[in-house]
Order: C-alpha cells, then sequence, then structure tokens
C-alpha cells in the first residue's frame, strides 16, 4: 500500500482531441513544465467520456482524474462538452458519497492554444493530489 | 424418471424472495411433484448438519437468495455449491447486493457503533457489541463474524443462473422453474429475465427529456400516462433490465432499479448518472449544479442510482480510508 509520504500521484486525464489535447502539444512543443504525473487518454470529445471511464479510472489506480476540452461554445461537435458539463455536478457527488473526494475529479476547459493553463492545472492538481494522499482503491479488495 | 432435489435458502435478505416463491400458489404443489424439498428453512426443518452430510453435488437445484454479509452466509454459500449441481442467484440480494448491500456506504465498526451503541432505540449500557468468541461460565459462546462490506453470491461462489429482481415475480420465478426441471438447461450465466432495459419496454408516452429540475413524486400531481423522467421524477428505467413487467410503472411509481442492470451496462450508477444528466436543460454550470442538487433525495445520488446494486458497482462499496 502506497503511503503519504513516499507517494507520487497518479493523474489520468483525458482530453478532448481537439482542444486540450493539442493544449498539451503545445505545453511540451513550447517547452513548458509539468508534472509527469499526469497519463493522457485521447477522446474525440469530452461528451465522450461515460462516467464509467471515470470510475475505472480510479479502480483503476488513478489517484485524480482531469477531464478537459473545448470552452462552451467551441466544441467540435456544437455540444459535446455540455453534456460532459451537465455530467458534472452528479458524479461529483456520487464520487464524493463513495469516499472520493471533489478534488480528485475536476473538469477544465483548455483551449488549443493554451498550454501554459494547461501545464498549470496539471500542476496544481498534482499539488492537490499530493495533499490528499493516495486513493489506494487499486488492491483495496480485502473485502471481508 | 427419479425427483429431482430441490434446496431453497437464504443468506442476507428479508425473505422476499420466500414470499415470491409461495406466492406461486398451487404451482408450489406442481413443483412438489417434480422436486423433493430438501432444504428449505421457511417450509421443513432441516438442519445445516443435513447439507453436510449429503454427497457432493446431491442437490440438483439450489435457489440461494440473500447477499453474503457474514462468516455463516459465507460457509452456507460454499457448502451448498459444493452439494448443489445448479446454484442459482434469486432475487437482487443474491445477484447485486441487493438493499442490504446499501451498507456498504459504511463499514463495520460504523456499523456496530450505530446498531449497538448510538441510536435513539438503544439501551445498553455495558457497551457491548457482537464478538465472535465470548467466555462465559458456561464455556466458549460463538457469533459468525460480520463483514465490514456486504458481497454478492458470485463474488464468493460460482454461480450457474440468475434471476434478479425484488422479488421476482412470481411469473418469472416459475418460468425459471420450469426450465431447470426442463431436460435442456441454458447456458450457464443466463439471467431469467428480459435482455432490454425497462425504459425500452416502458409504454409510458414520451415526447422528450429536457428538464429543470427534479421533483418528489409525492409533491406533485403527476401525468399517468407520461413518462416519469419527463416530469423530472428520477425513474432508473434508463440503466435497469427490464422483465419485471412493469409492475411499478403501472402502479404509477418509478423504477427504483431492482432487476440491476442490464448485459451491457457494467456499472448502473455510472449509466444513471449518464441518463439522468443528459436531460437537464442548461448550457450553464451553475445552473446545472443548482438543478442536479434539487435531486429528490438531497444529496444522495448514490443511493438512488445503485440502490439495490452497489456491491456489484465497479467500486463495490464506498472507500475505506486504511484499504490495504
Amino acid at each position: 500500500m502506497r503511503t503519504k509520504t513516499d507517494f507520487e500521484p497518479l493523474l489520468v486525464a483525458f482530453l478532448c482531441h481537439w482542444c486540450a489535447y493539442t493544449g498539451a502539444d503545445f505545453a511540451g512543443s513550447a517547452g513548458i513544465k509539468y508534472p509527469a504525473s499526469v497519463r493522457i487518454v485521447r477522446v474525440m470529445c469530452t461528451g465522450r467520456v461515460d462516467p464509467l471511464f471515470v470510475l475505472k479510472a480510479f479502480r483503476e489506480g488513478a489517484d485524480g482524474v482531469l477531464v478537459s476540452g473545448c470552452h462552451p461554445g467551441d466544441c467540435h461537435y456544437v455540444d459535446g462538452n455540455i453534456k460532459a458539463m451537465r455530467r458534472e455536478p452528479l458524479l461529483a457527488a456520487m464520487l464524493e458519497q463513495l469516499g472520493i473526494e471533489r478534488e480528485r475529479f475536476q473538469l477544465v476547459w483548455v483551449s488549443a492554444s493554451e498550454g501554459e493553463k494547461f501545464a498549470r492545472v496539471v500542476t496544481e492538481m498534482t499539488d492537490t493530489l499530493r495533499e490528499l494522499g493516495p486513493l489506494n482503491l487499486k488492491g483495496g479488495e480485502q473485502l471481508g | 424418471m427419479a425427483k429431482l432435489k430441490l434446496a431453497v435458502y437464504w443468506t442476507a435478505a428479508c425473505g422476499g424472495c420466500d414470499m415470491a416463491m409461495l406466492d406461486m400458489g398451487e404451482r408450489v404443489l406442481e413443483l412438489d411433484r417434480v422436486a423433493d424439498i430438501v432444504l428449505w428453512p421457511l417450509v421443513a426443518d432441516f438442519k445445516y448438519s443435513d447439507v453436510r452430510q449429503m454427497e457432493d453435488n446431491a442437490i440438483d437445484i439450489c435457489l440461494l437468495h440473500g447477499a453474503v454479509r457474514n462468516e455463516e452466509n459465507r460457509q452456507m454459500a460454499e457448502l451448498l455449491r459444493q452439494k448443489s449441481r445448479v446454484l442459482v442467484a434469486l432475487g437482487s440480494c443474491a445477484c447485486f447486493g441487493g438493499i442490504p448491500g446499501l451498507a456498504n456506504f459504511f463499514d463495520r465498526q460504523e456499523i456496530f457503533t450505530w446498531v449497538y451503541l448510538e441510536s435513539q432505540s438503544t439501551d445498553n449500557a455495558g457497551g457491548v457489541c457482537p464478538q465472535t468468541s465470548a467466555r462465559v461460565p458456561e464455556g466458549e459462546l460463538t457469533l459468525p463474524e460480520f463483514f465490514d462490506t456486504v458481497l454478492t453470491l458470485d463474488q464468493v461462489v460460482d454461480v450457474d443462473y440468475y434471476i434478479p429482481g425484488c422479488p421476482p415475480t412470481t411469473e418469472m420465478l416459475w418460468q425459471a422453474i420450469q426450465t431447470l426441471t426442463g431436460d435442456q438447461l441454458p447456458p450457464k450465466g443466463t439471467v431469467f429475465a428480459g435482455s432490454k432495459t425497462l425504459c425500452d419496454r416502458c409504454t409510458r408516452q414520451k415526447e422528450g427529456k429536457s428538464i429543470t429540475g427534479f421533483r418528489r413524486l409525492a409533491a406533485v400531481d403527476i401525468d399517468l400516462q407520461r413518462c416519469f423522467l419527463e416530469q423530472g421524477i428520477v425513474c432508473c428505467g434508463p440503466a435497469t433490465r427490464s422483465g419485471c413487467g412493469g409492475r411499478c410503472l403501472r402502479a404509477n411509481m418509478p423504477c427504483r432499479g431492482c432487476f440491476g442492470p442490464t448485459e451491457h451496462v457494467r456499472d448502473q450508477g455510472a449509466r444513471l448518472v449518464g441518463a439522468i444528466a443528459a436531460m437537464i436543460a442548461s448550457d450553464h454550470r451553475e445552473e446545472i449544479e443548482k438543478i442536479s442538487h434539487l435531486l429528490p433525495v438531497p444529496d444522495d445520488p448514490a443511493a438512488t442510482f445503485y440502490r439495490f446494486s452497489l456491491p456489484h458497482s465497479l467500486l463495490k462499496r464506498k472507500r475505506k480510508e486504511n484499504a490495504s
């Protein structure tokens, strides 16, 4: 089991192809530093991120999950990001009841040109997760 | 042909599935024509030792209803698996954890503290809580260990068939029993219920799902013909397996999800979050937040969406702080 002292957070980020993923790419090519804690999963749209994906990421060992895509109004598919936005409060409330703190799940808009914002979001979220400590869902299965 | 040997047993359950069996009426007598009952605590006095003395696979069909909550439940599940050719998870508790599974929002310590020490109706000056073993002048007394987490039957033993429902309908039960006592058994893992969602089977009028607020059933005059969701009343139909015949809907009650998820839904709660959230008629974050917090059971989406299936869900329980 990972403890708070010896722990580097694992952040799973679902990034939309058109905005946040391109933004992350931009951060890379501009040489902006951000923590290696993030594991990026490219999706075509934040609207594609089923609440199940988020649960599964936590189940498989993520300490935090970031969903990021185009600002409202900029969605490549008109309103996929609005769909993601509608799911957020219910899913977050459900996660909290299951013992997963609110800060561990975030929905943030990052455009293709906001490399710096992407780096900042990942850095801040990693710091928050370090404060919260490991989630330890994976392996915590001694159910009896 | 020799008569089949039938066992019915319950673990952590309310007994409603037993009642559903009895509700089959005179068909119970038909059942008696094809099968001898070798264990059924509700109707006859058999002892655990009777079961232990049987040969392995001596029971042809065992219908087990109830979740696995303590060590006695687990031992009996394992024993009956060993003695039965066909083991059927009967009812929502055995299939998905059911209502007892809601205890997975707590752990043993929290449950004991509330039930035996803190609840208003408790008078327990000595602060006595259940222990697995206690010394008394007459000797040692033992109790089965109470688990931190409620389990589904198939998390403990191999299960052949599933009959969901809280309780299963008598028609479903009778069909399942006829199939299981027939010549040809269906493929392992068969669920004796519908394959589509309840929404797919629902006959209420559907015009378009776009809502600006959630409402409590008791607080509104509902349109008796129209879809509950379209009226802002939470209904678990979009993620719940059909097969119940819409008995709640016909009584003008929304679906509570007792048939569990369909084959294509891994996690009932996740699917319901998606389905319910999609109806919110707003493009503004603050407004969406406000509407979401108007759920009829305030701040309780998890128990609303996982009412019968928390132990079966992807996360199985509320996170344990010191999980190892």
